[in-house]
């Protein structure tokens, strides 16, 4: 029996082996590498990709990516909480509707989703029309193409990643702690503080991982709704693959997007384990 | 799911539903009005152009062969991969759940990666490696790309239910004389069964609507569908985009229909 089940995990090992052990670790050997004048690849171990990226212009481009993540983080908890508490308090039949719409966009193509945002904030837009329609504006609005447009994208799109491992944590959660800290004289802002956000801190902290990283590292969302001049971390890394055929750089900012990666997961487990503990105290 | 009586729980504050109801217009409006925009061309009248109701948007997207080609594509490549997923995937579960070996938890560890690892990182990786080997990049290149992140959630559903039920009863099949093969086919297949069709579907889902990895896998002539819509967003203004939208959302909207329905009926 002991070591039957190895020929059954083997074709599962071989392909993860091939398709992805093998291609990250080539990611991390690429980004040592040079590139050459036609943008091929030169067969020289160095660091300077890595002291490129220490560029001004490109910190500047990692600031403004690690600024949208935490904006984006930040407003998905304050949206994602009470939309989380909402569905977790209402009525059975209520429950699974607003959860079946909460996984719509799941479930829609992605790229229609980015498009629809466009779509909304457009010139033609029925926000632009309606604010014509109402005499408010003369001139349409162009809020496409801007930063504000790329952080509702990132708002809108991963807004369920936040809200459905808060919800998980909610649905468990013993209600009746609320009309004990209420009996005890506590008052709203008093309850969220001490009793809600730190019993649902494991659904914020997950939530919060599973919306950072991919923030950090998205590329249409910036792509469809940032225009030419919004320029962040994942189409810079796009651009030296599909444009300046600079792989080796763009693996050496692939190589830092996962460190970055591998960073917020110890973050998340130091605190989740904080979580954890305060919880069972 | 839930046995126990509940308890009513207590009604979230007014802020609590006003953000509510913003949020889900957040998420639902921007389709909506993709929808309805579809339904209306422009005709030339006296004060310039008027939309009116129209199918025209439509009429254009169906004699668009391109795109006919790419659905069909699309729907391959997320065929092949929803193939290769499951068995891998399954047989892949069947391993960590129930057999003992070396490395066991390394390779549970690993199935997780490509949940977690941002789909850019996964896709620049593939480009590279592919590169390295001189693989030309086409629809066996996407496929091969497609299984590695589609695979985890076979293994994830999988093994979930694999865990769940009781393995006394494979035990008891084999102690009445059952071969191992047997075992599999007449107790584990049928109990594991919805997670395997689930997990095929999942596979199929995430494959057909990818667009990020087959961009980096794809190289030149193999436009998957979602590439094809993503090139008409970026290089024209052109409103077929609007039509060919609103299928895809008519589309997920009978497929929940349907799910919901079944998942009814099942509960009955």
């Amino acid at each position: 029996m002991k070591h039957k089940g190895v020929g059954l995990a083997l074709p599962l090992a071989l392909w993860l082996g091939a398709f992805l052990v093998l291609p990250v670790a080539f990611v991390a050997v690429y980004s040592l590498l040079k590139r050459g004048a036609y943008g091929e690849v030169i067969w020289t171990l160095s660091l300077h990709n890595y002291a490129r990226a220490m560029d001004a212009l490109y910190l500047g481009i990692f600031a403004k990516s690690l600024m949208l993540a935490a904006l984006t983080t930040g407003v998905c908890m304050i949206i994602g909480l009470p939309l989380a508490y909402t569905i977790a308090t209402a009525t059975k039949t209520w429950r699974s509707l607003l959860l079946a719409v909460l996984m719509v966009p799941f479930l829609t193509n992605f790229v229609v989703r980015v498009y629809a945002i466009r779509v909304i904030l457009g010139v033609e837009g029925p926000i632009n029309r309606a604010l014509i329609a109402s005499g408010l504006l003369t001139e349409p609005l162009m809020m496409t193409d801007s930063l504000f447009a790329v952080a509702v994208g990132m708002v809108t799109n991963y807004l369920p990643f936040m809200t459905l491992p808060i919800y998980v944590v909610l649905e468990a959660f013993d209600f009746s702690l609320l009309e004990a800290a209420a009996d005890l004289g506590a008052r709203g802002w008093t309850i969220l503080f001490k009793v809600i956000l730190p019993l649902s801190r494991q659904g914020l902290v997950s939530g919060a991982t599973l919306v950072f990283i991919p923030v950090l590292g998205e590329y249409m969302i910036p792509d469809l709704l940032g225009g030419a001049r919004t320029m962040l971390l994942g189409n810079l890394m796009t651009e030296q693959f599909l444009k300046a055929r600079d792989w080796p750089f763009g693996a050496a900012l692939a190589m830092i997007l996962i460190l970055a990666m591998l960073g917020s997961f110890a973050v998340q487990r130091a605190l989740a384990g904080k979580g954890a503990t305060l919880a069972k105290a | 799911m839930r046995k126990r009586d509940e308890k009513p729980r207590p009604a979230p504050h007014i802020a609590a539903k006003i953000i509510t109801v913003g949020a889900f217009s957040l998420l639902l409006i921007p389709l909506l009005a993709v929808v309805i925009y579809s339904f209306f061309a422009p005709v030339s009248a006296a004060g310039g152009l008027v939309w009116r109701p129209s199918l025209m948007w439509y009429e254009r997207l169906f004699q668009d062969q391109l795109l006919g080609q790419t659905l069909i594509l699309s729907l391959q490549v997320a065929a092949m991969t929803s193939v290769l997923a499951t068995l891998l995937g399954v047989t892949g579960a069947m391993a960590l759940e129930r057999a003992q070996f070396p490395g066991r938890r390394f390779l549970a560890s690993l199935t997780v990666v490509p949940l977690v690892m941002p789909e850019l990182v996964m896709g620049l990786a593939s480009v590279i490696w592919f590169a390295f080997l001189g693989v030309r990049l086409g629809v066996h290149t996407i496929v091969m790309a497609h299984v590695t992140f589609a695979l985890s959630y076979v293994v994830i559903t999988v093994r979930a239910r694999l865990a769940d039920f009781d393995t006394s009863l494979e035990e008891a099949a084999a102690d009445l004389g059952a071969t191992p093969g047997q075992v599999f086919r007449t107790v584990t297949l049928p109990l594991i069964a919805p997670a395997i069709v689930a997990g095929a579907m999942m596979a199929f889902t995430l494959s057909f609507d990818d667009f990020l990895i087959s961009f980096f896998t794809a190289g030149a002539g193999s436009d998957t569908l979602p590439m094809r819509l993503y090139s008409m967003i970026r290089f024209g203004l052109n409103r077929e985009i609007y039509a060919l939208s609103s299928l895809l959302i008519f589309v997920t909207a009978i497929g929940m229909g349907v799910s919901y329905k079944l998942r009814v009926g099942r509960k009955i």
